[in-house]
């Protein structure tokens, strides 16, 4: 998480618990397992109608399956994960989408990554001369 | 930024989509409850849709509203439970 913070992401924690449950969390158990605890807003969707308009709501069980979404500056939503409740999420996948947002927004739209693309690593300049010819500048892992 | 100080009482505070509103409901929406207009409408490319709610950060109860967050990059985390370890 403060690996996000260095990336100038914003964090947004929701789950229909209420804002006194979310403060017991933190304190009796987050902040014994992270210096801090949790260091960005919890909030609470108690009625789960944040939720259903985000399309993570499961009205049987009462609850919020695990969504992520990457929202850019001009509030557009860049990308959606979401997961049952028994399968957690990998936050380096997290990490690697946000960067790879950011270039391409930095190039405003000049660059794209490819498969698998790491920082650092070479991105795509699509364009005519790049038709056919993105093995000379890219091969699969 | 989105943090306004919530003056609580017994009353229990819950927020909600911001926007929408059965007033607002467009012609093909009409004959339509409000509960199936907020069936999801996200998608990737589409603005995220507003909303405020109640949150505890910084040691206090605050409200929170995405759109205060317009001009930064925000990941927004649904999760199951608090108390949960998945």
């Amino acid at each position: 998480m403060s690996d996000l913070k260095k990336l100038g992401v914003e964090v947004l924690s929701m789950s229909v618990d209420s804002i006194y449950t979310h403060k017991i969390w933190q304190e009796e158990e987050l902040s014994k397992m992270v210096e801090g605890g949790f260091p960005f807003p919890m909030l609470s969707d108690a009625g789960g109608k944040v939720g259903q308009v985000y399309g993570v709501y499961d009205e049987d069980a009462g609850v919020e399956n695990r969504g992520r979404f990457i929202i850019d500056p001009d509030g557009v939503i860049q990308a959606i994960e979401i997961l049952t409740p028994s399968v957690g999420r990998n936050d380096a996948e997290l990490f690697r989408q946000v960067q790879a947002f950011q270039l391409v927004r930095a190039s405003k739209g000049k660059e794209a990554t490819p498969a698998a693309w790491q920082p650092g690593e070479p991105t795509l300049k699509p364009g005519p001369d790049l038709v056919g010819k993105v093995w000379q500048v890219w091969k699969p892992k | 930024m989105g943090e306004e100080e919530l003056d609580l009482g017994c009353a229990r505070p819950t927020g909600g989509p911001v926007g929408v509103q059965p007033d607002q409901v467009p012609p093909e929406r009409e004959g339509k409850s409000i509960e199936e207009v907020r069936k999801p409408m996200v998608s990737v490319g589409k603005k995220a849709p507003d909303f405020e709610a109640p949150a505890f950060y910084e040691g206090k109860f605050k409200k929170i509203k995405l759109s205060d967050y317009l001009g930064k990059w925000v990941v927004l985390y649904f999760y199951i439970r608090d108390f949960t370890f998945v």
